[in-house]
């Protein structure tokens, strides 16, 4: 790591997370005036090139590529028109532990009065729940699911590499012969595709002018710079801003500065869920480095410096902070953004290249929070690639997780898409799969699958708010087989999905009629094409994504009373039913009987994997294949990010001799502690699961450091991937850490605070985690090699 | 069917031979060493063992045994030793898992079902089943019956011994084993004697048997700080291994003292219970070794 990205990774590590009021104030003086004048695509992308226009603009000391979402580095703008802060919420951000957000007190006032009046009422959030039904605000108090789009917008895009073969001019000209070709007397939505065109060449307009205004105060800054290489960095970051986003790209830093331009026109447009992601940026950038190489323009070591700027970049734009329920669900400064590393090319040949390591080694010199690199490995993909990432995981950053390309890409087979695009998709956000550059893939909330169990076994009630919350399938007593509880399980799953997506098609359609994204239209094939925008069906793919959670808890629960209520009839209804509503107390015995006497998931025991694929198969009937309002249908997939400890906040005592409150099973990990037959077994319980009929599968496991020691621990490390992959997983990340050096952690979090830490599909410092979240990655059985 | 007595199957067993394997670990032992760390394989018939701090003193194992062998005294479960058979009923009635057994009953199609459960990993990393004790060639016939019927299946095959058998058992067992894990112990009779209660003429005999008839064979020592880890001990062991045709590795295992907990389970003093040795000794014990030319690794 040379001087200067030193330099940019200490300031980024050590500027504070704070909230501009900026975006918030110009948009409430925007809408103020305009709101109602344009048609609504048309008004979005006025007030993107207002933002774009009118924002403060920022190029620190040192760096090489420029843009900031805020007014400077870790300073994130707020979105009202989709969630409006309360003065109580930003006094929150401002002043809580862990997770904070600077504002000061002046901005709260000033927010107070020019900007939560105006949004009092009009938000997205506050909209969406003054007309949800009320048996849905029932089941999501009570902790059923959650809902993504009631505060940031629909998001986990990723890019393909459309935006180095093309720059806004070149999509203005596309946009331009659409628009000469609307039919507007055979076609009746030729009037709305041409205000949604006329709003993407708006968006083009504005990313080109964001970018000569960064042209501009460069030139600026060198003619006031004295020395002369920093000036002469500073005239090449304005040339740079002049080509790019304009034009596309010629060089490697051209290249890097498209991507980052777009990425941070996407984040300003909308906040979009985890941000965005430039989907393969190693075979994206590859060309560019290539023939930069081949003439001699650009060393090694400068690719690498340039690409440790983009690190820092990322790292430097927090995710936006929450409110209410979601605050709990994942409080991080972590914005998701993913780069995925190796894979496949479009023609199916192994996709790793040069850049695919240089992209590791930046990752473990600079091991910050963001991005998450990850490595796709297909059986094509040569063991140096795995190797190299084994060797970047055994530092326990977290980083990077492993995804198998080719299930990716049979994922995607499987819901028609061609085989070329699966191969040009991957993952973003955590681990869900989707087509770079041509999908809207929009994750719509989790299911709490444990606490159908639970109302099920409370006749339809929550125990918790004594709500009835589901159907009345019966007292539990009257169950005298598995089949008939599974039966009332199964009917009572499929009327909370039916909630769910019911509510989901109403928001759906409030951001299609009100929150258009004219720019991420621009660069999604084929919204311009369609002359539809990406929350509209514009995209060549649409899908929707239920995540379930807790697959290990509920696997378990199921097991429990299958074995000990009706195949050994040792336990009976009244005494599991009383344990459960005492939450265990006075019942230990039973409890442990329950927890220590009970085939588990995890175990390559098929007493317990084959209740896995019973559960599976009936989530994968009640979800995939249903109607979105997009003409194209749902899919599951199953992960649950940090989740599963706020659905373990809503659960009471299940039957697996979890106690109330305690996190469930994380994605599709086995309960904690219940896998205690090693990672082969775990894999096997795994891999019993049909993956590729998800839209992807999150696997943590967690080794000590002291087993992945040597070159040969490696090796074996990398022989568990591959076995994994060729029996069907999806993905798979390893923490490796001690449990000491934890509690050491959470007693002095100073001394810790470069402590990386993956929990659930991403990774955060350990110290800014909460408390239940930091017992429960010590508490998770740690896989003894050996 | 044969059945034989095994007390653990281990997966993802990393130190038991080369790359991801099985290890199944069969009960009864000739040899009786003062630091095993495998105490609870040494009996050859299945014994419960009790961890008292488990105990939540419901008392359901009283009742389960059908021999009253067990009553409460003085706070705790006692057994005793005499009416107990070894049923197992209190461990499978226990929820706390107070009661646990050392060792059970399996069939060679049992211990192939479980062992072929890792066979991907197997096949992916050129790994296999390991047999090791307990002495596993103090179980021959059921050994050999594992033996062919791994071989059968195309899984790579290591059997971990002390060498202490009757050679006809070894010579049989030999054609049938990919891979010896041979524990050398100490080359001196009398120490040898002290410390694991058995001679090692026999077992040298043995391991020249093996090395002459180029069956493949690794060599391990558990350094054993104060017993075998002197450097005359040391290079004494260089010279024998050094003079084994065929074989140019030896492995140390260095004396770890994970096995307090166990000792504690089956209510017997721990006789060995020590510290490890320091890297520095381990070192120099290495660099003494490959005077020898043999490859050295710490560790299986």
């Amino acid at each position: 790591m040379n001087t200067r990205i030193s330099q940019l990774r200490q300031e980024s590590f050590e500027a504070e997370p704070a909230i501009s009021i900026e975006r918030a104030l110009l948009e409430t003086e925007f809408y103020r005036e305009h709101n109602g004048k344009y048609s609504q695509p048309v008004l979005r992308a006025r007030l993107f090139h207002y933002l774009c226009v009118e924002k403060t603009i920022h190029i620190g000391a040192k760096e090489l590529l420029v843009g900031e979402r805020g007014p400077a580095p870790k300073v994130v703008p707020t979105f009202p028109e989709l969630t409006c802060h309360s003065v109580a919420d930003l006094q929150v951000l401002n002043s809580r532990a862990m997770t904070r957000y600077r504002i000061s007190e002046e901005d709260i006032e000033r927010y107070q009065q020019e900007v939560i009046p105006y949004w009092q009422g009009r938000s997205m959030r506050d909209r969406i729940f003054n007309e949800v039904p009320p048996e849905w605000q029932d089941a999501y108090e009570c902790g059923l699911f959650t809902e993504f789009m009631e505060q940031r917008a629909p998001g986990h895009t990723a890019l393909d590499n459309t935006i180095y073969r093309q720059g806004m001019r070149d999509f203005k000209e596309r946009i331009d012969e659409r628009i000469s070709r609307l039919d507007y007397h055979h076609d009746p939505l030729a009037s709305d595709r041409y205000e949604q065109l006329s709003a993407m060449a708006i968006a083009c307009d504005a990313m080109i002018l964001f970018a000569h205004r960064h042209a501009d105060l460069a030139e600026e800054l060198a003619t006031e710079e004295a020395d002369g290489t920093r000036r002469q960095e500073l005239e090449l970051i304005a040339r740079v801003c002049r080509r790019v986003p304009e034009h596309a790209p010629r060089t490697f830093h051209e290249a890097l500065q498209m991507y980052w331009f777009v990425h941070l026109g996407t984040i300003t447009e909308l906040n979009g869920w985890d941000a965005m992601s430039p989907g393969h940026l190693d075979q994206h950038l590859s060309p560019f480095y290539r023939r930069e190489q081949a003439r001699g323009s650009l060393s090694r070591e400068q690719a690498k410096e340039l690409l440790s700027c983009l690190w820092i970049k990322i790292n430097n734009h927090p995710a936006p902070p929450k409110v209410g329920v979601t605050a709990l669900e994942s409080g991080t400064y972590n914005d998701f953004t993913q780069i995925n590393l190796g894979g496949l090319l479009c023609d199916g040949q192994d996709g790793a290249n040069e850049i695919s390591y240089l992209a590791l080694e930046v990752a473990d010199e600079l091991h910050l929070l963001q991005p998450q690199p990850s490595v796709h490995i297909s059986a094509k993909s040569p063991d140096r690639l795995l190797k190299a990432a084994s060797r970047v995981i055994r530092k326990g950053y977290g980083y990077p997780a492993v995804f198998n390309s080719d299930a990716v890409v049979m994922e995607q087979v499987r819901v028609g898409k061609t085989v070329e695009d699966a191969r040009e998709g991957g993952t973003s956000g955590c681990i869900e799969t989707g087509a770079f550059g041509k999908e809207a893939y929009i994750l719509t909330g989790y299911l709490n699958v444990p606490k159908i169990l639970e109302i099920t076994l409370n006749n339809g009630h929550d125990p918790l708010s004594g709500k009835q919350v589901g159907l009345e399938t019966g007292d539990p007593r009257g169950f005298n087989s598995f089949e008939a509880l599974y039966t009332a399980f199964s009917r009572q799953l499929t009327h909370i999905i039916d909630l769910k997506i019911r509510v989901n098609n109403y928001i759906e359609r409030m951001y299609a009629k009100y929150s258009p994204a004219p720019l991420l239209s621009v660069v999604i094939s084929d919204c311009i094409e369609k002359g539809r925008d990406y929350y509209d069906g514009g995209p060549r793919y649409n899908t929707n994504y239920i995540q379930c959670c807790g697959i290990g808890t509920i696997t378990d629960s199921l097991s429990a009373i299958q074995t000990h209520l009706f195949e050994q009839k040792t336990v009976s209804w009244d005494e599991l039913l009383q344990a459960l509503a005492d939450n265990f107390q006075g019942h230990e015995a039973l409890r442990l009987k329950l927890w220590n006497k009970t085939p588990f998931f995890g175990n390559d025991d098929d007493r317990a994997d084959t209740i896995m694929q019973l559960v599976y198969e009936s989530l994968f009937a009640a979800i995939d294949g249903r109607a979105n309002t997009k003409g194209t249908v749902y899919h599951l997939n199953m992960l649950s990010t940090t989740c599963h400890v706020y659905f373990g906040k809503k659960l009471g005592a299940t039957p697996n001799g979890r106690l109330a409150w305690q996190p469930a099973s994380d994605g599709t990990s086995p309960s904690h502690g219940a896998d205690r037959q090693g990672p082969t077994a775990v894999i096997k319980s795994l891999s019993k699961m049909d993956q590729s009929k998800s839209g992807g599968t999150l696997l943590n496991q967690r080794f000590l450091p002291s087993v992945l020691k040597t070159e040969q621990d490696l090796d074996k490390l990398c022989a568990l991937v591959r076995t994994y992959f060729r029996l069907g997983g999806h993905h798979i990340q390893f923490n490796v850490v001690d449990t000491a050096t934890l509690r050491l952690a959470q007693q002095s979090p100073d001394d810790y605070r470069n402590l990386l830490v993956r929990v659930a599909g991403y990774s955060d410092y350990f110290v800014d985690l909460d408390a239940d979240h930091q017992e429960e990655i010590i508490k998770r059985t740690e896989q003894q090699l050996g | 069917m044969i059945r034989g007595t095994i007390f653990a199957i281990k997966r993802y067993a990393l130190h038991d031979g080369p790359n991801i394997r099985t290890t199944v670990f069969l009960k009864g032992c000739p040899l009786a060493c003062s630091w095993c760390h495998n105490p609870e394989g040494l009996a050859p018939q299945p014994h419960p063992l009790w961890s008292g701090d488990r105990c939540l003193g419901c008392h359901s194992c009283i009742r389960a045994c059908p021999r009253q062998a067990l009553q409460f005294q003085a706070g705790s479960i006692r057994r005793d030793p005499d009416q107990c058979d070894g049923c197992g009923e209190c461990a499978r009635i226990c929820p706390a898992r107070a009661h646990e057994m050392a060792g059970w009953q399996s069939t060679v199609e049992e211990v192939m079902a479980e062992v072929e459960k890792d066979r991907p990993f197997f096949d992916q990393s050129g790994g296999g089943v390991t047999f090791s004790g307990g002495e596993p060639l103090l179980q021959p016939r059921f050994l050999l019956a594992l033996l062919e019927a791994a071989g059968e299946e195309e899984i790579h095959r290591v059997v971990d011994t002390s060498g202490y058998a009757p050679r006809e058992v070894l010579a049989r067992i030999a054609p049938h084993t990919d891979l010896f894990l041979f524990d050398l112990k100490h080359l001196d009779p009398a120490a040898h004697r002290r410390h694991t209660g058995v001679d090692n003429g026999g077992i040298l005999e043995n391991l020249h048997f093996l090395a002459s008839h180029r069956y493949p064979l690794r060599i391990r020592v558990p350094l054993i700080p104060g017993i075998n880890d002197d450097p005359d001990h040391i290079r004494r062991l260089g010279e024998l291994v050094a003079a084994l045709p065929g074989v140019d590795a030896i492995d140390l295992l260095p004396y770890h003292h994970s096995a307090t907990a166990k000792y504690r389970k089956l209510n017997i003093p721990y006789p060995q219970e020590q510290l490890r040795p320091d890297d520095t000794r381990i070192d120099a014990l290495v660099e003494r070794l490959r005077q020898f030319d043999l490859s050295v690794r710490i560790g299986g």
